[in-house]
């Protein structure tokens, strides 16, 4: 049969024509479905809620722009959260390409709340050196900040000469594409017990869930889903739940293409 | 001595390694530390190696017109243009990450979309993986392809307004056999490395010298 | 007592002693909370450090509400300091009763560490046990790797059809195990190539990983009679960034067309992009991972897979010595120990459910698992 032939063996190309309409076409529309709040995401906002106006939260930027697509909506979302709260932002980052991103965020965010750069956020910058810098942190942050980065030190900055450490961060946030995350919890986390939340991309939340489930963290935001969700929590949806329909479709044609091939090899299994 | 003083320096530096996770006195508590960070000292002069191997490689391409000698002057424009103006950023903003210096703009609009979209090409080969890859040939790859479904189905917004529990049984999936499979692997993986790493210093595998 | 309603009240039960298993210069402090901390406007507690138990006191640091735990790092070896913890509530202050001396020192010796010195005690016993009877007995059986057994198959298959090889590294670095790993692989797949005179072409991510693997292939054709084959050009850096990496190596293998492809390291998200694209081009592929997250990508479009320990068998399962074979029975034997270990806590765990005493035998075994 012809069609059984065409239905076993089409060929890639129009598969990715296929699933580029599928992603395409929702997008364009730019509609916004609800999606059910999970238990994860409810505790990260509620570990930012809770936080009295005026405390430190600290935003680890350990994504690129590879994982930007994922990683932006949830960082833009915190971000608005802390503002809204009137929380001060502390953001560094260990991976030299996520510094910009985290800077073209903050300037997006601050202007939409009136925020002072100085005042109400500050931008350490990318500095080498991973766990060497997350477990000298619980000592003195100066020893590897001691200016921001654009080369201003940071005590010139009101807010900062009260921060040495992790004592002085109510919150630590790690948006993550890799394996950072594991790396806060056990040096920032396990050695100086600082309260954490994680966000991070869909692939890498699964290895975090027992961190939440043991209670060394907070809360995970995972995904563009977790975004989305975060977003719906803030009221105010954007990128993240704009993509979900894209998402959702995207997800269900890739199942219709499996049972599809599936169905013609058992046809074709059964004719032998 | 090209082949003994190599191993005797592995052999050295992994022992003292060991010892230094169990005593914390001083000079052995941020040993380990202070290596890692020598190392990254060593790793970045050694990309200076990796630039002129890419560098001579490409002109070798565009002298003698070897095929795709096209792409080898894109490349090397590339490398010009972006030291050029990360360079030039640095001299007029006082460093290259400030909003509105030519390297921003080039991160801005080459390199994030650029990196955005080879990251979103996978979309389209997991269709194609998938679609070629998840066929019901043998019972455990009729189980992955089960699983693979629920889990795809139970992740989104659509799943969930099904109503078919499918978001509460592609949970357990995640939570109880994928993690119990996972953490097997891991132990094997991490006992692999443990017993390669102990070959290493004791200098019984040296692949990774030369004679 | 209406007014003990209002009143702040101090954290107690103050104790102050010498960091444990640090290199000395720390002293911690702990304390039982404030009955007061419910309140809203409770803010945390401030450490105070004094040399002497009436005096003066000098302001350490400030801690917020909810931890009653702090390490003073900034204290000298062999001297006494006392401490005295205040509770905060907007600008009220109460102090708790002055606890001490504690005096740092540094230890020799990391006792939270003691279960995996004892470990690697064992397990270092089973790989000498194993290397020193593989020497007596060299028919040491290890179980049949497919990935390992059709690299020749693989490398005979591009010799045929005039096509080369393709071999990558992944995003792995000369300090992960698995390069390591994944070079002696190479050796074999080099020896064989510069026996069948076909080209060997390997991109690099990682610079000192592309100087290794030149060693490596230099060496493998010097063995194989073959110097003259060697190209180090074929041996090249691309990029340092992960998807300009697989951009470069997709761009390869559309226009070289390799006949076999071998993916031997650790991989991040570009593996399936990899993959695809050498199934696209109809090469045979073989790819070896510990990074896990990544497997199931390398499953569905490769065809054949080492799954994370089988890459550290290779030099053994290649080679036949009998002390690489040796290494690798230990290792099974510390996996065996640890599957009994792991199934007697699930049983006993699961039985103390209901038996309380087999449930403190559990939370033992579980607690002596734990480290610092």
């Amino acid at each position: 049969m012809k069609i059984l032939e065409k239905i076993i063996n089409i060929d890639r190309r129009v598969i990715f024509l296929l699933i580029g309409l599928v992603v395409f076409i929702p997008l364009l529309f730019k509609i916004v479905t609800p999606t059910k709040i999970s238990e994860p995401v409810k505790k990260a906002y509620e570990a930012i809620e809770a936080l009295p106006p005026g405390s430190n939260v600290m935003i680890s930027i350990d994504f690129d722009p590879t994982s930007a697509p994922e990683c932006m909506p949830m960082y833009i979302a915190i971000l608005r959260h802390c503002f809204k709260r009137n929380l001060r932002v502390i953001v560094l980052g260990h991976i030299a390409y996520g510094i910009p991103l985290g800077e073209i965020g903050l300037e997006k965010v601050s202007k939409e709340f009136g925020k002072k750069y100085g005042v109400d956020y500050v931008n350490l910058g990318f500095r080498p050196g991973y766990t060497a810098i997350m477990v000298g942190m619980g000592r003195e942050i100066r020893d590897f900040y001691a200016q921001d980065y654009r080369g201003t030190p940071i005590d010139s900055f009101p807010f900062m000469r009260d921060v040495h450490n992790y004592n002085d961060i109510e919150m630590l946030v790690d948006i993550a594409h890799g394996y950072s995350a594991e790396l806060w919890v056990q040096y920032a986390g396990a050695r100086y017990g600082q309260r954490i939340i994680i966000g991070s991309t869909g692939v890498v939340a699964p290895d975090i869930y027992p961190y939440l489930q043991s209670g060394q963290i907070e809360g995970i935001i995972g995904g563009m889903k977790g975004a989305a969700e975060y977003e719906q929590l803030l009221k105010r949806p954007d990128m993240a739940a704009i993509g979900m329909p894209a998402l959702s479709i995207s997800h269900f044609f890739i199942v219709f293409l499996i049972i599809m091939a599936n169905i013609g090899f058992f046809i074709r299994r059964r004719k032998r | 001595m090209k082949r003994g003083v190599p191993l005797i320096i592995t052999f050295v530096t992994g022992v003292l390694i060991i010892i230094a996770f169990f005593i914390p006195h001083k000079p052995f508590g941020n040993l380990e530390q202070r290596f890692l960070i020598w190392y990254s000292i060593v790793a970045g002069f050694t990309m200076l190696l990796g630039i002129d191997s890419l560098i001579k490689y490409h002109i070798r391409k565009i002298r003698f017109r070897e095929k795709g000698w096209g792409y080898s002057i894109v490349t090397v424009t590339g490398i010009v243009i972006t030291l050029i103006f990360g360079f030039y950023s640095w001299y007029a903003y006082h460093t290259p990450l400030a909003l509105g210096s030519p390297f921003m703009w080039l991160y801005t609009y080459m390199i994030v979309p650029l990196q955005s979209t080879m990251f979103a090409l996978l979309a389209f080969f997991i269709a194609s993986a998938a679609y070629r890859a998840f066929r019901a040939r043998t019972i455990e790859a009729t189980l992955l392809l089960i699983a693979a479904a629920l889990v795809m189905l139970g992740r989104v917004p659509l799943g969930e307004a099904l109503r078919l529990k499918l978001p509460a049984i592609a949970n357990w999936i995640m939570e109880v056999p994928q993690t119990a499979a996972k953490r097997g692997i891991f132990i094997g993986t991490y006992l692999g490395a443990v017993a390669m790493s102990i070959r290493v210093i004791l200098g019984i595998e040296r692949t990774y010298l030369s004679t | 007592m209406i007014l003990l309603i209002f009143m702040l009240l101090p954290p107690s039960h103050l104790k102050v002693y010498d960091t444990p298993n640090d290199e000395g210069g720390s002293i911690t402090i702990e304390w039982r909370l404030s009955p007061s901390e419910t309140e809203r406007e409770f803010r945390g507690y401030e450490i105070y450090r004094a040399l002497t138990p009436q005096g003066p006191f000098e302001y350490v640091d400030f801690v917020m509400k909810g931890k009653n735990r702090y390490e003073d790092k900034g204290v000298k070896d062999n001297k006494p300091y006392y401490y005295k913890v205040v509770a905060v509530r907007d600008d009220e202050r109460v102090e708790s009763p002055v606890a001490g001396p504690g005096i740092a020192s540094p230890q020799w010796f990391n006792t939270g560490r003691i279960n995996v010195l004892i470990f690697t005690i064992i397990f270092g016993f089973f790989v000498i046990y194993y290397i020193k009877r593989a020497k007596r007995d060299k028919s040491l059986y290890i179980r049949k790797i497919t990935g390992l057994d059709a690299i020749d198959d693989a490398v005979g298959r591009a010799t045929e059809m005039g096509r080369p090889i393709l071999f990558s590294f992944g995003l792995g670095a000369l300090t992960d195990v698995v390069t390591i790993a994944a070079l002696s692989i190479l050796r074999r797949i080099a020896r064989k190539a510069a026996e069948y005179e076909v080209r060997l072409i390997i991109p690099n991510y990682d610079p000192i990983v592309m100087a290794a693997a030149q060693e490596t292939v230099k060496q493998a054709y010097t063995e194989a009679g073959r110097p003259d084959l060697y190209k180090e050009n074929d041996i090249m850096f691309l990029t340092a960034d992960q998807f300009g990496y697989a951009a470069g190596v997709d761009g390869i293998m559309i226009r070289e067309k390799p006949g076999a492809i071998f993916f031997q390291g650790f991989f991040f998200a570009e593996s399936l992009i990899l993959a695809e694209t050498g199934h696209s081009v109809g090469a045979i592929q073989i790819a070896g991972t510990t990074a896990i997250t990544q497997l199931p990508f390398f499953i569905a479009a490769c065809d054949y897979t080492m799954i994370g320990e089988e890459m550290y068998a290779a030099s053994a399962y290649i080679d036949r010595e009998p002390q690489l074979l040796g290494s690798i029975k230990g290792e099974d034997a510390a996996k065996l120990l640890i599957m009994i270990i792991i199934i007697l806590t699930a049983v006993i765990g699961s039985i103390g459910f209901f038996i309380p005493q087999l449930s403190s035998i559990y939370e033992k075994i579980v607690s002596f698992f734990e480290t610092s």
